[in-house]
C-alpha cells in the first residue's frame, strides 16, 4: 500500500446550491496525527464542506459537488454517510447523537453491536443474531479507558452531565477500528471551562494515537492552543492556510472578517455613549432562553433615531436579543423604553408600547403563508391597534375595504411585486415576503422597529432594496431601527453603531468603519481579553 | 450552563417519578377495583378462577402481539384488526375445506401467515406515511379494513369466491353466514393437554404453553440485532437513521411481526370460542387488546409481556365480575357491562392523554 | 395533459373520486328507473340533517385544533337538552327552542374544559380527541341508565331501567324544522325550514370568520408562532374554537334528531364524528384549512352518495352494502387525509 503524505486531501472542492456558489475551489490537506483547525464566519462554507466530507444526502440531492476528496492519496469521494464511515471518517456532532434510554455501552455500539450466532440466526439470517453484551461491554470499557474515563459503562446516558455525553460520543468514534479522521464541530460550545480543558487534553491524546483531527471552533484562543495548522474560510474560499505557531488571534480574526467595506457609510461619526443622552431603549442584564441563541446578561443602550446593528457569530445570542425584547422566549432582566419599564414575556405589551418586530424566521413566524398579502399586512394592527375595524350592531367586523386600500398603498410604497393584494404570501419570492413582513410592522406605527436577518435567503437585488428601505424609514420617519444580521458587511453599510454579541453578552460597540481586526476580535470574544483598541 | 444541566436533571427526574407512579398506579387501581368487584359480585371463587384462566389463555397471545410496535416507537397498534382478519380468513378457509383437529388448526396458522405478512406490509407502508400519528391512523385503518372485509365476505363470497361447503353461505348464494360454526378446530389446541385440578376448574395447559413460548421468544427477540434496531428506532428515529439503520424497513418489519402474531392470536382465541361471528369477532380486537395491555401498566412507549399478562388477567377479571357486581350493587347488570366498556375506552384515553402530556413536557 | 393535472389538483382527489362515483351511481339509478324526485328529496333532507354536524368541524380546524374527533362531546350535550325539553313535555318550536337553550350553554362549558385539556397536549389532538369522545359516550351510557327522568316517553314502560335506547320524538319536536314552510315541487319534498336553518348556521359561521375575533382565531390556528409574535393568546383562541365546535355539535344532533324522529342514546353517538370528518374532507378541507363551501360540497357529495347508493345496491346486491360502502368511503377518506404530506402535524 502506498503511504501518502497526507491522510486527507480535499482538492479543489466546489459546490453550488441552485446557482449560489457556496464553496469555491477549497483545498485542505491533513496529515495523520495532525490537529487541523477550521475557522470562518457563519455562512463561510464550513458546514457545507463537512456535509461533503460525510457524503450527506443534502449534497447529493442538490447535484453533488466538484473536486475530489482523497484519503491516503486515493480518490474516495464518499456518496453516503455509510461510505464515509467505512473510509474511517468519524464525527462528534454538535447535537449529541445519543439515545438517552440506552446504556453507555449500547450507545457506543449503536448499530455496530457485536453479535453471536444462535439457532434462529442460522435459519432466519444475521438479523436474528444475539447481542453479545459481554463483549460489547469490554470494548466500551476499553474505549472509555483510552479517554481516561472511569465511569461505569452500563449507566444509562440519560442524566449524565453534558461533558460526559461528549466523551461517550468520542468513545463511540474511537471504538471504530478503522477511525482515521475525527471531526469536531464546535465541541467546546456546550462545555464548562474545566470540562473544556480536559476535553482539549483528550483531543491531543487522540492525535498522538495517530488520528487526524479536524477541529472547527469559533473560540480562537482554543484553536491557537491546540491545533498544528489552521485553514481560514471566508465566503466559500480558503483565504489562508497557516501554521499555528506563525499565527495569532489578531491575524486569524482579520482574515476571517476581512472584506472591502462599501464606502457608502464611511461618513458616520462615532460618539461614545454618555449618561445624559436620550436613549429610547435601555436594556439591563437581559437573559433570554432562546434555544441555540441564549442571551446571558446583556446590557445595551439604544439612542433615539439611530440605526443600531447587532452582530456576532451564530449561536452567540445576537438573535436572542430581539426575540427577548418582544417576549417570544422566556426572558428576565430589565428593559426600559423611554425610561419606562417594558413588561417582559408579553408580546402584546411590547407591541402595545410601539415596538415592532420583523422576525428572522420569515416563513415560520413572520407570515401566514396560506393567507393573502392584505391579511398579512393588516392583522397585527387589527389585533394590537384595533385598526381596520368597522362596528355593525356592536359586532366588530374587519373592514375589508380599508384593509384592501391599505394593502394597495403598502404594495406601492414598498414596491411589493405581486399579482395583487389577494395573492397568498407563500407564492411570493423571499424579498417580497420580507417586504410584507416590514409592511405589517409599519402598519403598527412603531417608534422602534426590530429587524432580524432581513436579507437572509433573498437575492442580491432585493437585499439592497430592503436595506435601503430601512434607511429610508430611519431618515424620513425618524424610526429607531435595530437590525440584527449575520452579515457584517450589511450591518456596516447601514448602521450608525454596531454592537457585537459574544456568548450572550455585549462584547463591545464599534463604528461601522472600525477595522477588520477589531470586528474579528470582538466576534471571537478576544477583544476585551487583550485590551486592544 | 450548570443551571441548565440541573434543570434538565430535575425535569427528567420529575418525569421519571411520574412514569414510575403511572407504571404501578394503573394496575394497583385495577387490582383494587377487581377486589371490590369480586366481593360485590358474590360469585364463586372456582367459577371466577376458571373463567379467568380460560380467558387469559385465549386472549394473551393477541395482547402480546401489540408489544413489538410499542417498542419500535409506533405506539399502540390498533391495526392488529387486520391480523385478526387474516386469522379469520384462514379459519373460514379450513372450515370450508372441512379440515379439522390439530392438523386443521396448523393449516389455519399456515394459511393466515402469508396473508398477515401482506397485510402487515401494507399497514407498515401506510404508517410510515403518517409518522407521529400512527395510532389514529392505525385505528382508522382498522375501520377501513373492516369495510373491505365486509365487502369481500358479504358480496364476493359465494359469487366471485367459490365455496365448497354450501352451508357457510347465506341461502341467496351470496355472502358468508353471520356466524360460522368452527366445528373442525373447536378447542383443537386447548384439547391437546387439559388438566382438571379439581371440580369446576379446567386449565388448557397446551394453550398456556404456547403463550409461554411466545413470551420466551419475545424476550429472546429483544436481545437480537433486529430487536436492538427496533428499540433504537423506537427511541429516536433520527439517530437511528444517522447511525445507518433503515428506519422505514425496521418499522414495517415490526408491524408485520405484530400482524402475524395477531392473526395467530385470533385463531387461538376463536378455536377456544368455537364459533366465528363473521362480521363482529374482529371489530373489538384492537380495543380490548390495547385496553388489556394498558391496564397491565404499559404505556404508549413501554410494554413488556409481564404487563400484557397482568393486564389481560385484570381486564378479564373485571369483565367477568362487573355484570354481577352491577346487579348486586345497583340492581342492574347492564351497569356493569357499560362500566367495563367505559373502562376499556377510558383507560386508552387516559394513557394517550398522559403520553401526549409527557411528550409536550419533553419539548 | 398539464391543464388536466391542474384541474385535478384544484378540485382535489377526494372530491373528484367521490363525485365520479356519485355520477356513476346516479346513472345506474336512472337506468334502474328508481324514482328520481324521491332521491332528491332524500338528499335535501339529509344535507340539512347532517350539515351542521359537518359545520362543527370548521371552528376547530380554524382554531388549529384539527378535525374534532371529540364531536360526541357536543352530541351528548344536545341529547341532554332534548331529553330535558321532552321531560317537561314541550313540543314544537317551544320544545326546539328550549332544547337549544339548555344544550348550548352546556356544550360551551364542556367545550371550555375540553379545550383546556387540548391545550396541554398540542400536536396530539386527534388521537386523544377520538378516545375522549369514546370514553364520554361510554360513560354517558351509565348516565342514561341512572338519569332521573320520569316522563313515560323516555323510560321503558315495562322491564329494564333507565332511558330507552331510542326515544321517539313524535309527540315533541319531530320534524318541526323539516315541515316548516315545506313544499312539494315536481315531486320533490323540500324541507325548507331545515335547509334554512342549516343555511343560517353556515351564514353565522361565515360571518364570524369576518369579525375581528374570527380573523384572530384563524391566525392563531394557521400559525401558532406567528400568532404569539402578534400578541395573540393562542390558547384562548383554541378554546374558543373548541367551544364553538362543541356547540355546533350539540345543535347539529338536535337538528339531526328532529329530522330523524328519534333520539338515539347509549352507544349510538360512538362513531358519530367519523361521517362528519369524512364529509368535510370530501368537501376539500384539509387538517389546517377549511371554507364554508367545503362543508356544503362535502355534505352534499357524501350524503348524496349514500342516498343514491342505497336503492341501487339494494337492487344489484345486498341491502347491507350501503353501510359497507359508507364505511369504506368514510374511513378511506380520513386515511387519505392522515397520510398526506401536507396533513399537518396534528395527530
Amino acid at each position: 500500500m502506498l503511504t501518502a503524505e497526507y491522510l486527507l486531501q480535499m482538492k479543489d472542492v466546489s459546490k453550488d446550491y441552485s446557482g449560489n456558489r457556496v464553496l469555491k475551489g477549497v483545498n485542505i490537506n491533513i496529515k495523520a496525527g495532525e490537529i487541523h483547525g477550521l475557522v470562518g464566519e457563519n455562512g463561510a462554507g464550513k458546514s457545507t464542506l463537512m456535509n461533503i466530507l460525510f457524503g450527506m444526502p443534502v449534497i447529493h440531492s442538490t447535484g453533488g459537488y466538484e473536486g475530489d476528496i482523497l484519503i491516503d492519496g486515493e480518490v474516495a469521494n464518499p456518496k453516503s454517510p455509510k461510505e464515509s464511515m467505512e473510509l474511517g471518517i468519524g464525527m462528534v456532532h454538535q447535537e449529541f447523537m445519543l439515545i438517552p434510554g440506552f446504556s453507555i455501552t449500547e450507545n457506543i455500539k449503536l448499530n455496530r453491536e457485536i453479535t453471536k450466532d444462535n439457532l434462529f440466526s442460522r435459519i432466519l439470517g444475521p438479523k436474528m443474531k444475539t447481542l453479545d453484551f459481554k463483549k460489547m461491554g469490554q470494548d466500551s470499557r476499553e474505549a472509555l479507558d483510552k479517554l481516561g474515563m472511569s465511569i461505569d459503562e452500563w449507566l444509562p446516558v440519560a442524566g449524565l452531565p453534558v461533558g460526559y455525553m461528549q466523551f461517550v460520543e468520542i468513545a463511540r468514534e474511537i471504538d471504530k477500528d478503522n477511525l482515521k479522521l475525527l471531526v469536531f464541530d464546535e465541541p467546546t460550545a456546550v462545555l464548562a471551562e474545566s470540562e473544556a480543558d480536559r476535553f482539549l487534553k483528550i483531543v491531543r491524546k487522540l492525535a498522538d494515537m495517530g488520528i487526524a483531527i479536524l477541529f472547527i471552533s469559533h473560540r480562537l484562543d482554543e484553536i491557537i492552543e491546540i491545533t498544528d495548522n489552521i485553514t481560514v474560510l471566508r465566503d466559500g474560499e480558503v483565504v489562508s492556510n497557516l501554521i499555528t505557531k506563525d499565527a495569532d488571534v489578531h491575524k486569524i480574526a482579520e482574515l476571517m472578517v476581512g472584506r472591502k467595506i462599501e464606502s457608502t457609510n464611511m461618513d458616520k461619526i462615532f460618539k461614545e455613549e454618555t449618561e445624559d443622552e436620550d436613549y429610547i431603549l435601555n436594556i439591563k442584564d437581559l437573559y433570554v432562553d432562546m434555544p441555540g441563541e441564549v442571551v446571558k446578561g446583556l446590557n445595551l443602550k439604544v439612542r433615539r433615531g439611530e440605526i443600531l446593528g447587532i452582530g456576532g457569530l451564530g449561536g452567540q445570542g445576537k438573535i436572542g436579543v430581539a426575540n427577548g425584547i418582544m417576549g417570544l422566549y422566556p426572558t428576565k432582566g430589565e428593559i426600559l423604553k423611554n425610561s419606562e419599564s417594558l413588561p417582559l414575556n408579553q408580546p402584546k405589551k411590547s407591541l402595545d408600547l410601539g415596538v415592532a418586530f420583523v422576525t428572522e424566521d420569515r416563513r415560520g413566524v413572520g407570515l401566514l403563508l396560506d393567507d393573502s398579502i392584505e391579511h398579512n399586512i393588516a392583522i397585527s394592527a387589527l389585533q394590537i391597534k384595533e385598526k381596520f375595524i368597522k362596528k355593525t350592531a356592536a359586532i366588530r367586523m374587519m373592514d375589508e375595504k380599508m384593509v384592501r386600500e391599505h394593502a394597495l398603498d403598502m404594495i406601492k410604497e414598498l414596491d411589493i411585486r405581486c399579482t395583487g393584494p389577494k395573492q397568498l404570501t407563500r407564492r411570493l419570492s423571499g424579498g417580497n415576503q420580507q417586504k410584507v413582513c416590514i409592511a405589517r410592522a409599519l402598519t403598527l406605527d412603531p417608534d422602534i422597529i426590530l429587524v432580524s436577518e432581513p436579507t437572509r435567503g433573498i437575492d442580491i437585488g432585493a437585499k439592497k432594496i430592503v436595506l435601503d428601505l430601512l434607511v429610508k424609514l430611519n431618515k424620513e420617519l425618524g424610526m429607531t431601527v435595530i437590525i440584527t444580521s449575520s452579515e457584517l458587511a450589511e450591518l456596516r453599510s447601514i448602521s450608525d453603531r454596531i454592537a457585537i454579541i459574544f456568548e450572550g453578552k455585549l462584547e463591545g460597540i464599534l463604528a461601522p468603519n472600525a477595522s477588520d481586526v477589531d470586528f474579528g476580535l470582538m466576534m471571537a470574544g478576544e477583544y476585551g481579553k487583550e485590551g486592544v483598541s | 450552563m450548570d443551571q441548565n444541566v440541573k434543570l434538565d436533571e430535575i425535569k427528567t427526574k420529575r418525569q421519571m417519578t411520574s412514569d414510575y407512579i403511572f407504571r404501578f398506579i394503573v394496575p394497583i387501581v385495577f387490582i383494587v377495583l377487581c377486589g371490590i368487584g369480586y366481593n360485590l359480585s358474590e360469585l364463586q371463587f372456582t367459577f371466577v378462577l376458571n373463567e379467568v384462566i380460560t380467558r387469559l389463555a385465549r386472549n394473551s397471545f393477541l395482547v402480546i402481539s401489540l408489544i413489538i410496535p410499542v417498542i419500535a416507537g409506533m405506539g399502540l397498534n390498533f391495526g392488529i384488526v387486520l391480523g385478526a382478519i387474516a386469522g379469520q380468513i384462514a379459519l373460514v378457509f379450513v372450515t370450508d375445506h372441512s379440515l379439522g383437529g390439530l392438523s386443521g388448526l396448523l393449516i389455519a396458522f399456515l394459511v393466515s401467515t402469508p396473508l398477515a405478512i401482506v397485510f402487515g406490509y401494507l399497514v407498515g407502508q401506510v404508517l410510515n406515511r403518517a409518522k407521529g400519528k400512527e395510532m389514529i391512523t392505525s385505528m382508522i385503518l382498522g375501520f377501513f379494513a373492516n369495510g373491505v372485509y365486509q365487502l369481500v365476505f358479504l358480496v364476493f363470497a359465494g359469487t366471485i369466491i367459490p365455496f365448497k361447503t354450501e352451508k357457510l353461505i347465506i341461502s341467496t348464494g351470496m355472502g358468508v353466514r353471520n356466524s360460522v360454526d368452527l366445528i373442525g378446530v373447536r378447542q383443537a389446541l386447548d384439547n391437546v393437554w387439559k388438566i382438571r385440578p379439581y371440580q369446576g376448574l379446567t386449565v388448557p395447559m397446551s394453550t398456556i404453553i404456547v403463550v409461554g413460548l411466545l413470551c420466551l421468544t419475545l424476550t429472546f427477540f429483544l436481545r437480537t440485532k433486529l430487536g436492538q434496531e427496533m428499540r433504537t428506532v423506537g427511541q429516536n428515529m433520527h439517530i437511528a437513521e444517522v447511525s445507518g439503520i433503515n428506519v422505514d424497513r425496521t418499522r414495517i418489519t415490526a408491524i408485520i411481526i405484530s400482524t402475524v402474531l395477531a392473526a395467530w392470536g385470533q385463531i387461538i382465541f376463536l378455536q377456544n370460542i368455537g364459533t366465528l361471528n363473521t362480521y363482529g369477532s374482529h371489530e373489538q380486537v384492537g380495543l380490548f387488546a390495547v385496553a388489556s395491555l394498558l391496564i397491565g401498566g404499559a404505556s404508549v412507549t413501554k410494554a413488556t409481556y409481564r404487563q400484557a399478562l397482568l393486564g389481560t388477567f385484570l381486564f378479564h377479571m373485571l369483565f367477568i365480575i362487573s355484570p354481577m357486581a352491577g346487579q348486586n350493587l345497583m340492581g342492574d347488570s347492564q351497569i356493569g357491562e357499560f362500566f367495563r366498556v367505559f373502562v376499556a375506552y377510558g383507560v386508552i384515553g387516559l394513557a394517550l392523554l398522559l403520553h401526549a402530556w409527557q411528550k409536550r413536557g419533553k419539548k | 395533459m398539464e391543464s388536466f393535472k391542474n384541474f385535478v389538483e384544484k378540485v382535489g382527489y377526494p372530491r373528484l373520486i367521490i363525485g365520479g362515483f356519485l355520477f356513476i351511481l346516479s346513472i345506474m339509478a336512472a337506468m334502474l328507473s328508481i324514482p328520481i324526485p324521491g332521491l332528491i328529496g332524500d338528499i335535501l333532507t339529509r344535507i340539512g340533517m347532517n350539515g351542521i354536524l359537518v359545520l362543527a368541524m370548521v371552528p376547530a380546524i380554524r382554531a388549529g385544533v384539527g378535525l374534532n374527533f371529540a364531536l360526541p362531546l357536543g352530541i351528548v350535550c344536545g341529547l341532554i337538552g332534548a331529553l330535558i325539553s321532552i321531560e317537561f313535555k314541550l313540543t314544537g318550536f317551544t320544545g326546539l327552542f328550549i332544547t337549544l337553550i339548555v344544550a348550548i350553554p352546556l356544550a360551551a362549558i364542556v367545550g371550555y374544559f375540553y379545550g383546556q385539556m387540548l391545550n396541554r397536549m398540542k400536536g396530539q389532538e386527534m388521537t386523544v380527541g377520538t378516545y375522549v369522545g369514546f370514553s364520554v359516550v361510554s360513560a354517558m351510557c351509565i348516565f342514561w341508565l341512572l338519569a332521573p327522568f320520569r316522563s313515560p316517553e323516555l323510560i321503558w314502560a315495562v322491564g329494564g331501567s333507565g332511558l330507552r335506547v331510542t326515544v321517539s320524538l313524535e309527540s315533541s319536536i319531530d320534524k318541526v324544522l323539516n315541515s316548516f314552510l315545506s313544499f312539494n315541487f315536481a315531486g320533490v319534498q323540500v324541507p325548507t325550514g331545515l335547509l334554512l336553518f342549516f343555511g343560517l348556521c353556515c351564514l353565522i359561521v361565515w360571518f364570524f370568520g369576518k369579525t375581528k375575533s374570527g380573523v384572530i382565531m384563524n391566525a392563531a390556528g394557521s400559525n401558532e408562532r406567528f400568532a404569539t409574535a402578534t400578541g395573540i393568546n393562542v390558547n384562548q383562541q383554541r378554546i374558543l374554537g373548541v367551544i364553538l365546535s362543541t356547540i355546533l355539535g350539540a345543535i347539529g344532533i338536535i337538528v339531526y334528531s328532529q329530522s330523524f324522529g328519534f333520539l338515539q342514546l347509549y352507544n349510538a353517538p360512538l362513531y358519530s364524528a367519523m361521517p362528519a370528518v369524512a364529509a368535510i374532507l370530501i368537501g376539500g378541507a384539509s387538517i389546517k384549512k377549511v371554507k364554508i363551501s367545503h362543508v356544503i360540497i362535502g355534505t352534499f357529495l357524501f350524503q348524496a352518495l349514500l342516498v343514491v347508493a342505497l336503492p341501487v345496491l339494494n337492487i344489484l346486491a345486498d341491502g347491507n352494502m350501503s353501510e359497507v360502502i359508507r364505511m369504506i368511503v368514510q374511513n378511506g377518506i380520513i386515511l387519505y387525509a392522515l397520510t398526506r404530506k401536507t396533513g399537518g402535524d396534528l395527530a
